[in-house]
């Protein structure tokens, strides 16, 4: 298989995944999307390294992927507090930082 | 043959992607998310990235799947109004979304890079084994791997923080939710 094939498939998941973001209300499918995107990103890095013959760009997939854990932690732990609140967990009425 | 796997996992990967923004359940979109990451693990293998694919399972579709649906669980369905603060919204991110696909396209396919034609260059034995990603990962990255278990770190703490049940440390009641909130704690 050519490797334009892998890149334009990645290019493709990071417009679903910024489709979704647009799309939904939940901040819990906002967080899935954002995964989606980091995905597509690992998915160029990794066709990338391919392409070149050099481990780097797996190395940077794998901190990418750190990067998404903590991202998802943090988000979660947000969204957990949000809903301990009672606050409606719709991300266009959390748009004011008001508290 | 290995046209065959990768349009296997494409479709899976594509597949698993507009499930979950498609699904109107959080749950069911955290179970597309499993399909599409599989699926990753999949490309990955074809890719010669042995290490990344045994870490996309682990990592993603072992613990961060597992919060995912522990969260989704504990906050359950949320309904999504129809309202859109947007006139249009629904048609137009779709809109957004395919011309920012066309746009990378252009631009990745425009690049005039001469291997994006080709299957890659030739590789050495054990390219993306354990090995090889351990001593590359500690020898040339060694900066950015500690910086990474200190975000870890950091991490887990914020989380920690941010969910705990503060029963004393609670801020003053200034706003309309603070009422709600005292009779929930």
């Amino acid at each position: 298989m050519n490797l334009e094939w892998y890149v334009v498939l990645s290019a493709l998941l990071f417009a679903v995944g910024a489709g979704g973001v647009l799309i939904r209300r939940s901040p819990v499918v906002i967080l899935l999307c954002l995964e989606l995107m980091l995905n597509a990103g690992n998915l160029a890095l990794v066709a990338f390294s391919r392409m070149l013959g050099d481990q780097d760009g797996q190395v940077f997939a794998l901190i990418v992927m750190v990067i998404a854990a903590c991202e998802v932690v943090v988000g979660l732990g947000l969204i957990v507090a949000i809903y301990r609140r009672r606050l409606p967990l719709n991300v266009d009425e959390l748009r004011g930082l008001r508290g | 043959m290995e046209a065959v796997a990768f349009f296997a996992g494409a479709i899976g990967a594509l597949g698993g992607a507009i499930g979950v923004i498609a699904l109107r359940n959080p749950f069911y979109s955290v179970l597309a998310l499993v399909v599409h990451l599989i699926s990753l693990a999949g490309l990955f293998l074809i890719l010669h990235a042995e290490f990344i694919a045994a870490a996309q399972v682990v990592v993603y579709a072992g613990a961060i799947v597992v919060l995912y649906v522990f969260v989704a669980a504990y906050v359950g369905g949320v309904e999504e109004p129809v309202w859109e603060p947007i006139p249009g919204q629904q048609l137009l991110a779709p809109l957004l979304g395919g011309a920012l696909f066309v746009e990378l396209s252009i631009a990745v396919l425009g690049s005039s890079l001469k291997s994006l034609e080709s299957e890659g260059t030739q590789i050495k034995l054990g390219f993306g084994s354990p090995a090889e990603i351990g001593r590359v990962l500690l020898e040339r990255f060694l900066i950015a791997f500690e910086a990474a278990s200190l975000l870890l770190l950091l991490a887990a703490v914020g989380a920690i923080v941010l969910a705990s049940r503060r029963e004393s440390s609670s801020p003053p009641a200034a706003d309309a939710g603070a009422s709600e909130q005292g009779s929930r704690v």
